[in-house]
């Protein structure tokens, strides 16, 4: 009785596969045999109260890989789009990074959005040579360990906290300042950036104070009054400095705030209202509308998603473009066979002159674009839906400063 | 005979516990402050903003005191929820910090519903928070009494820990349900409550002149609610506790369960009403702390939750007035480490280590009076 009963659900198994494969056949005859799939991972904050940016991040992502996965398809691949939340948290980074990397179709990483997050996980891309182009890590150590598989295409704290420190002392005209950030590898970094810069021009930092604190600021609030500056720099995010700006706004504090691009989201119009009217952040990112070549890709990405794209989106965008072509330059190099990560890494290492949405394009030997655009941005509306209008203030094209030993001491590597 | 009785019952109840609290705040400010003091003297040397450290200690001391006070009654509103439960069935609810979050958030859905614009009057203000309050109070009531239906009632005859260990699993139940609700709805687990700048004011209470230093003492508008809800709600809780025919039948529960169930008490009843009183009081305080915070998060009751649940063994746990005070010291603690900490450390100890220095004068206290401020000696119960 039993064997007979197997060998129908067998029968009945076949049959169904047959007619599942049956249709396929004709309909794959005109283009060349499907060698394989491309998969392309995104890791951001999809929850939580960084969701808006890392949701921009994979949108951006996404629609470059619709737009421009036309060459690779034509060599025979399939690429995919394979999104993870990193939830902002680096343990969840790691534990993602631990599971993409056993993946073998997923050739390249576009995240994170956080450099606390970014610099472990990619401790774990690094050991199996899966190249990952940040369009928002900021921290000098995301590329500053040398990595072959770590770029990115936006900017460095150590870089913007200085333009923010030369802006708030040579145009702001402020001689006093009190800093606050939030313990995390980005605003301690780019606070600690900003002090330094803010001091050697000859200006007084009047307290550097770090807080995780999420609700009740008064106990700092009180000491910055008593301290009187002229301007508070947050070195953070705006789900944690929008709390504070419009507490400090409500108990009477007149300084000026100043922030880094972590600053940058409509949602801190939305915690703050009318508190942040008139503050200035510095970004590695303006809003997409500064951008000459972002036209269209602000069209595609409301007409598909039905919002104006994230300060981080047009990075994401480019990231991904530069994956794209790399491998597409490693397949072909590979005789038409699916390359190897590592090859897929040297590539996008050699990307030179890209034309993106948001500039030109080229790494040098650390992952750096050689040279990087920095704004100045003024808050005008205390409206969420006004945040698109910022005005922008100032333009900055710099380089990083040079690769030397130090810089790779300083962050733990021998 | 009868009507004086009563007479001293209401005396009791209510005049009682607000000279108690009364002169304990007074006291302990003076004390706290004097120490503060009296070390700002000690080690006096010149601060950042061309302050001396006194100077700096002068200036902000009236500032730092009233806002410890106002985090100290949110922290004593809340811990009025562990006590109440921990005095009728000595089992710490470990729940009640997500049972003021969900407080919070069916306050703020009610404010975003209503839509009141942000310049309207102070009444209608004043009638959406009140509308607010006693939402919060209705739906964080009732989910209090769920909970010890479903989770702690069948646990009853368990051993003590049992039900602890079920109530951590509610909290966490609680956190990522309304972490998955608000998500669905709104696509982000965090809701802003409105803004209303009638609100954000800030109220001169005094202004002095010491030593050519002018001092500003101010409090913000919303915090005045804060302040005259908590001591409502102390009152009002000594006042049901202490002489009426429900607070009679809470306090025999609590004192002997077999035997006030022998005498005609309804112990599950007055269990659920316990827990009914308890979690209203938790949500009304979730949509204050909503209110003045203006963002919550499905995790925001957890560090509150903590603290107050401290301030409620500071006070002597199961003591109403107790809850009271411990959350008035907890606050006025945290205020003045986050305030001077960074300046008497000359910054190496920044705001960040005010918990850690709060809790190490808590450990202090506690080693003295292992029962708590006001806390009596009363015996293990099994």
């Amino acid at each position: 009785m039993r064997f007979p009963r197997i060998l129908l659900g067998l029968t009945v198994f076949s049959l169904l596969l047959a007619a599942c494969a049956m249709p396929a056949t004709p309909a794959a005859s005109p283009t060349p045999a499907v060698k394989g799939t491309i998969k392309i991972a995104t890791q951001s904050p999809l929850s939580g109260g960084q969701a808006a940016l890392g949701e921009g991040i994979k949108n951006g992502a996404q629609l470059a890989i619709e737009q421009l996965k036309g060459p690779i398809e034509a060599l025979g691949f399939k690429v995919e789009l394979v999104p993870f939340d990193d939830q902002a948290k680096p343990d969840v980074g790691v534990a993602n990074a631990k599971q993409l990397v056993n993946d073998p179709d997923i050739l390249a990483v576009i995240g994170h959005l956080n450099s606390g997050v970014a610099i472990p996980s990619s401790e774990t891309y690094k050991d199996y040579d899966l190249v990952m182009v940040s369009p928002a890590n900021t921290n000098p150590c995301i590329t500053d360990r040398g990595y072959l598989v770590v770029n990115r295409v936006c900017g460095r704290d150590d870089v913007q906290g200085a333009v923010g420190a030369e802006f708030a002392f040579n145009e702001l005209k402020v001689k006093t300042a009190f800093v606050i950030h939030d313990k995390t590898t980005y605003g301690q970094g780019v606070a600690e950036f900003f002090k330094k810069r803010f001091e050697e021009l000859g200006g007084k930092v009047l307290g550097f104070e770090g807080t995780e604190e999420k609700a009740n600021f008064d106990p700092l609030i009180t000491a910055i009054q008593a301290a009187n500056p002229e301007l508070i720099y947050f070195g953070g995010i705006y789900d944690q400095a929008g709390v504070f700006f419009k507490q400090a706004r409500e108990k009477g504090v007149k300084a000026i705030f100043l922030g880094p691009d972590g600053m940058d989201s409509s949602e801190l119009a939305k915690i703050a209202g009318d508190a942040v009217v008139g503050m200035y952040y510095t970004s590695v990112a303006a809003p997409p509308t500064v951008y000459e070549g972002a036209k269209k890709f602000i069209q595609d990405y409301k007409a598909k998603f039905g919002k104006d794209p994230e300060p981080f989106s047009a990075q994401a965008y480019d990231a991904t473009a530069i994956v794209l072509k790399a491998i597409e330059a490693a397949i072909n190099e590979a005789g038409g066979q699916k390359p190897s990560r590592k090859a897929v890494a040297q590539k996008v290492r050699a990307t030179k002159d890209f034309q993106g949405i948001t500039g030109v394009i080229t790494f040098d030997e650390r992952g750096d674009p050689v040279k990087a655009k920095y704004f100045v941005i003024k808050v005008v509306s205390g409206k969420p839906e006004d945040w698109g209008n910022n005005q922008l203030v100032k333009t900055l094209e710099l380089a990083p400063p040079p690769f030397t030993p130090e810089l790779k001491a300083k962050c733990g590597v021998k | 005979m009868r009507s004086k009785l009563s007479e001293s019952l209401l005396y009791q109840a209510l005049v009682v516990p607000l000279i108690q609290l009364f002169v304990f705040v007074t006291i302990s400010l003076i004390v706290i402050g004097s120490i503060i003091l009296f070390l700002a003297v000690l080690f006096n040397r010149p601060v950042t903003g061309g302050m001396t450290l006194l100077q700096f200690v002068v200036r902000t001391l009236p500032q730092v005191a009233i806002d410890g006070l106002v985090i100290g009654f949110l922290y004593a509103m809340i811990a009025l929820g562990y006590t109440m439960v921990y005095g009728v069935l000595q089992f710490i609810n470990f729940a009640h910090s997500e049972i003021f979050m969900v407080g919070a958030f069916i306050g703020v859905e009610l404010m975003l519903a209503l839509a009141i614009p942000s310049t309207a009057p102070l009444m209608l203000i004043m009638v959406g928070i009140l509308l607010a309050v006693a939402a919060g109070m209705a739906g964080s009531g009732l989910l209090a009494v769920l909970i010890e239906r479903v989770a702690y009632r069948p646990l009853r005859g368990a051993p003590r820990l049992v039900p602890l260990i079920s109530a951590i699993g509610v909290s966490f139940f609680l956190q990522d349900a309304v972490r998955a609700i608000e998500g669905l709805l709104n696509n982000a687990f965090y809701r802003n409550y409105p803004s209303f700048p009638v609100l954000n004011q800030q109220i001169p209470i005094a202004s002095f002149q010491i030593a050519d230093q002018s001092i500003q003492m101010q409090i913000q508008a919303k915090v005045v609610f804060i302040i005259i809800a908590s001591l409502l709600m102390l009152t009002g809780l000594n006042f049901v506790v202490n002489a009426t025919r429900l607070g009679r039948a809470i306090r025999a529960v609590a004192q002997d369960r077999p035997t006030a169930a022998l005498m005609g008490v309804d112990v599950d009843r007055i269990i659920m009403l316990t827990f009914l009183i308890g979690g209203a009081l938790g949500g009304a305080t979730g949509v204050l702390f909503g209110i003045r915070v203006g963002r919550i998060d499905p995790y925001v009751g957890f560090i509150p939750g903590i603290k107050a649940f401290t301030a409620a063994v500071l006070g002597g746990i199961g003591n109403i007035t107790g809850a009271m005070l411990g959350g008035i010291v907890l606050g006025v603690l945290e205020g003045f480490a986050g305030a001077y900490l960074s300046q008497f450390t000359g910054g190496a100890f920044g705001t960040e280590y005010k918990d850690i220095f709060a809790f190490l004068i808590l450990i202090l206290i506690l080693m003295f009076r292992p029962t708590g401020l006001l806390g009596e000696q009363v015996g293990q119960k099994a």
